[in-house]
């Protein structure tokens, strides 16, 4: 089975993945987010289009309690 | 006879401070770790009176999707939200924390800390220099906390970082202000906002860093930590007020003896 690195743990995908769809399965709001792919940032804009792939290094970070 | 109400004192005069460009009135900044969970933090932050929070940078909990985030509990319309670098040991894990940051969406005022030492949690001064050379740069407006190091403000000053904030004594110790002489040399040599940031215990300490003149107090564990949190809120907010209206009614100057508050003249006898 495919897999891309989600967090810094494998994460198994059926093949090709939109982003957009990646959020929804993982229950994310676009505004309490950011995301990268292979070290590189992805703009909010862009989310629609971008597809992960298979071996994709991707990271999904929000804001939580700190000082 | 003239009347009390006709005796204008610097409570009644606008007191605010601009950060990046944004106007605040609340000299406190606090941070939004260690509490029990969002609605104490949420209840804190209210009681404190702040209007800048800052806020941690973390992987997206992947297994828990009912998880609630902490933005729902601090709307960022209300509230300016600093997210910190915290955790970051390097230059480039910083700048990397402060561009997913911004991604989010809260604007682009981060609170810059390299951390140099685990057990100190004092600052990596280089790492931090360098950081805040590519941030500034890339647009942000960037407060760096920072070893209490005239210096090495200075330096942070001439990046261009938007504040500087130099600690009081290490993260979460509750030390209070460790150098006071090297604060007001901050002080007296910054121009833009110094804020003390860490090592405040408890209101007194706030109060003091006002009365150095700092431009405000940031603090995360004098508050949470407390017996009860919402409560020392309350007294932070106090006391940061307090500290800055002695700091600007100015106060008396120190001598060694007496000074008779009375009338020395029309004694009796």
């Amino acid at each position: 089975m495919p897999t891309i690195i989600l967090n810094g743990d494998p994460y198994a995908i059926d093949g090709d993945l939109r982003l957009v769809s990646l959020l929804e399965r993982l229950n994310t709001r676009q505004g309490r987010i950011a995301v990268e792919i292979n070290l590189e940032i992805v703009p909010k804009g862009n989310y629609p289009a971008t597809i992960i792939k298979p071996g994709d290094n991707v990271e999904i970070i929000n804001f939580v309690g700190g000082g | 006879m003239k009347d009390a109400s006709e005796i204008k004192d610097a409570s009644e005069v606008k007191d605010t401070f601009d950060l990046g460009g944004k106007s605040f009135k609340s000299r406190l900044i606090v941070g939004t770790g260690k509490y029990k969970d969002f609605a104490e933090t949420r209840a804190a932050v209210e009681e404190s009176g702040a209007e800048i929070v800052t806020v941690a940078v973390r992987r997206v909990n992947i297994t828990d999707r009912g998880k609630e985030n902490l933005l729902d509990y601090l709307d960022p319309k209300r509230y300016q939200i600093l997210p910190n670098t915290a955790g970051c040991f390097t230059a480039e894990e910083a700048i990397r924390t402060c561009r997913l940051a911004r991604e989010v969406g809260v604007g682009d005022l981060v609170k810059l800390e390299v951390i140099g030492d685990n057990q100190t949690l004092f600052p990596d001064v280089v790492a931090t220099i360098e950081a805040a050379r590519v941030l500034v740069k890339e647009g942000f407006k960037v407060m760096p906390y920072i070893t209490d190091d005239p210096v090495t403000c200075l330096r942070l000053q001439e990046i261009g970082c938007v504040a500087v904030m130099p600690l009081a004594a290490p993260i979460g110790s509750g030390l209070g202000i460790r150098n006071p002489f090297n604060l007001a040399i901050i002080i007296e040599q910054a121009k833009v906002p110094v804020i003390v940031d860490a090592g405040v215990g408890t209101a007194s300490d706030a109060a003091e860093a006002m009365e150095l003149g700092c431009d405000g107090v940031l603090m995360n564990t004098a508050i949470a930590g407390a017996k009860d949190p919402i409560a020392m809120a309350r007294a932070m907010k106090l006391a940061v007020e307090a500290g800055r209206l002695a700091y600007r009614a100015g106060r008396i100057e120190r001598k060694l003896y007496a000074t008779a508050s009375s009338p020395l003249t029309g004694l009796i006898g």
